[in-house]
């Protein structure tokens, strides 16, 4: 009774097979990531310090900190956030929810995709001429961030969709049918079923934000500005760009600094997105169907 | 002769297509007022979509074409000045699947109760309770629930579910329940239990059930309408659709011949 037969057995080394070769792909995934923290930190850890982290850099930024960087940072994720983060829900929801399916939807939706695929030097370019120059903002906190937002409204927009899509359209028709309006039924029903969805986007594009060089180099981050930016309207320093500088471009800086800076700005991202999974797992406890 | 009551819904040569392919063909069909009407035939005969078309929520989809006249207590629904939230109100919808809203017991019986109301109209929660416990007392639910009210709707049994989506139209004083297979998805017990509650309801409001149960039907309704394919073939009393039909097919479907 209940021996397995020779199909059986075919399916359970298959099913091993398969097993193993999932488990290998994902290790090979998760090996960079622990290699890069690994050599960041062990590299890096002997430049850390706090008054690394509170001080301004000093003698050509080969000493002091990078407390200019770490608080521009800061600020230009924080108001490309703001910018973003409206403007992308808002049009989501446009395209979710009010959009009729025809051809300028469809454009609306390539154009979308198109920009996803933007190389970030473009986007830089676009930010200089449209931020800088056109709306004359100059090489700003508000102009950067602006341009970094355009660049991360694409999977703003992208993931808010597809989180809005995931929300049952039973529920709709079951508001729909009692007479509530499109905007009672978004507001009461389907942005609060949707909201980890969206933070899973908001997520994946701080970290983008934080990181990318080019979009900023022109439009508002300075090689060396030794003090806190006080508005929108000053320029600033930023982790990433003085990683590229101190690494390229400046002599004589210690060989653990940058290591270290690489590590503030991972450690900084890494940081704000704990906060939003753990936003967005409270979120998914009170779900909901 | 006394003139004849308005019928609670009429169409008049209502056709549907959804894209290309005629849903509904030629429905001409008037819903007797205070009556329980069933809509019986086999899948895909189009009775979910007449129920859909009354309350215009179908027209949602983009790609759904009507032509014809519906009339909704005498008035066209269709007309310029319609406004869908008001024929909403007056026509509420049970679903094939119970299809609580993600909220709690309490927010599902009083949402339709709140979107309607004028936004001046400051209602204290405990005026809102004697709404909920209203609603809730008529569809039979108050007394298994009233200790949950803050309870996830969705946690409910499926009977529960289904009875909450009944309660949450009353507040809105509809004239007029569509339900489109409310038991489909209950066991014999709770689907009797539904029926009693259509019962109970059966006066107080206009009822069409479309329904694959020809128990159901026989016993839960005044008139019957058989569908077919897009069209309606049939419609009497349901005692005489059940025993001296007018047409060979309605026979062999109400006699399980039939798909
Ligand atoms: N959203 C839709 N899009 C396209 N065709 C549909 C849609 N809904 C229903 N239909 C088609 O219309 C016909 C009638 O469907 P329906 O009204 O759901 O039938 P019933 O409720 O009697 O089973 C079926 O052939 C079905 O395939
Ligand atoms: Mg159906």
């Amino acid at each position: 009774m209940f021996q397995p037969t020779p199909v059986d057995l075919r399916n359970r080394a298959r099913e091993g097979l398969v097993r193993w070769l999932l488990l290998g792909l994902t290790l090979v995934i998760i090996l960079p990531v622990l290699l890069i923290l690994g050599v960041l930190a062990w590299k890096g850890t002997p430049a850390l310090s706090l008054e690394f982290l509170f001080t301004e850099p000093r003698e050509a930024m080969t000493a002091g900190g990078i407390l200019p960087a770490l608080v521009g940072t800061v600020w230009l994720v924080a108001v490309a956030l703001l910018a973003s983060v409206p403007v992308g829900v808002a049009a989501a929801v446009y395209l979710s929810e009010y959009a009729p399916d025809n051809a300028l939807t469809r454009i609306i939706n390539l154009a979308i995709m198109n920009l996803a695929g933007v190389p970030s030097i473009v986007h830089a370019l676009f930010g200089v001429g449209a931020f800088v120059y056109f709306f004359r903002f100059g090489t700003s906190i508000l102009a950067a961030s602006l341009t970094l937002a355009v660049m991360s409204l694409p999977v703003i927009i992208v993931s808010t969709r597809e989180a809005l899509q995931a929300v049952p359209r039973a529920f709709r028709e079951a508001c729909w049918a009692m007479g509530a309006t499109r905007w009672q039924t978004i507001r009461h029903v389907v942005l609060p079923n949707s909201v980890s969805g969206i933070l899973t986007g908001v997520i994946l594009e701080v970290a983008h934000t934080a990181g990318e060089t080019a979009p900023i180099m022109f439009t508002g981050a300075a090689f060396f500005v030794p003090f806190l930016p006080e508005g929108i309207h000053d320029q600033t320093m930023a982790l990433s760009l003085h990683l590229f500088i101190i690494s390229t471009q400046v002599p004589g800086v210690p060989e653990p600094v940058p290591f270290a800076v690489a590590l503030v700005l991972i450690s900084l991202v890494m940081s704000m997105n704990a906060a939003s999974i753990w936003v967005r797992t409270r979120l998914r406890r009170r779900k909901k169907w | 002769m006394a003139s004849e009551p308005v019928p609670a819904v009429r169409t008049e040569s209502l056709n549907l297509w959804y894209g290309t392919f005629q849903a509904l063909q030629d429905v001409t069909v008037r819903i007797r007022s205070g009556a329980i009407t069933a809509m019986i035939g086999p899948s895909g005969c189009g009775k979910t979509t007449f129920l859909r078309s009354v309350n215009r929520i179908n027209e949602r989809l983009g790609y759904v074409r009507t032509t014809g006249r519906i009339e909704v207590l005498g008035h066209d629904v269709q007309g310029a000045g319609v406004a869908l939230t008001q024929l909403r109100r007056q026509v509420g919808m049970v679903f094939q699947r119970p299809n609580p809203l993600p909220l709690s017991v309490r927010d599902n019986v009083l949402f339709g109760h709140r979107v309607h109301r004028t936004p001046d109209a400051a209602i204290t929660r405990a005026e809102e309770e004697p709404i909920l416990e209203e609603a809730l007392r008529k569809v039979l639910l108050w007394d298994t629930v009233k200790d949950r009210l803050g309870a996830r709707a969705t946690t409910l049994s499926l009977e529960e579910q289904q009875k909450l989506c009944i309660a949450r139209l009353l507040p809105l004083q509809p004239r007029i329940l569509l339900m489109d297979e409310p038991c489909s998805a209950l066991d014999p017990r709770a689907t009797g239990a539904i029926e009693e509650l259509l019962w109970d309801l059966r006066g107080e409001f206009t009822i069409l059930i479309v329904t694959h149960n020809m128990a159901q039907a026989r016993r839960a309704s005044d008139e019957c309408i058989f569908m077919l394919m897009g069209r309606v073939v049939e419609h009497s009393p349901t005692e005489e659709m059940f025993v001296t039909p007018r047409d060979r097919r309605t026979a062999d479907y109400v006699e399980g011949r039939y798909g």
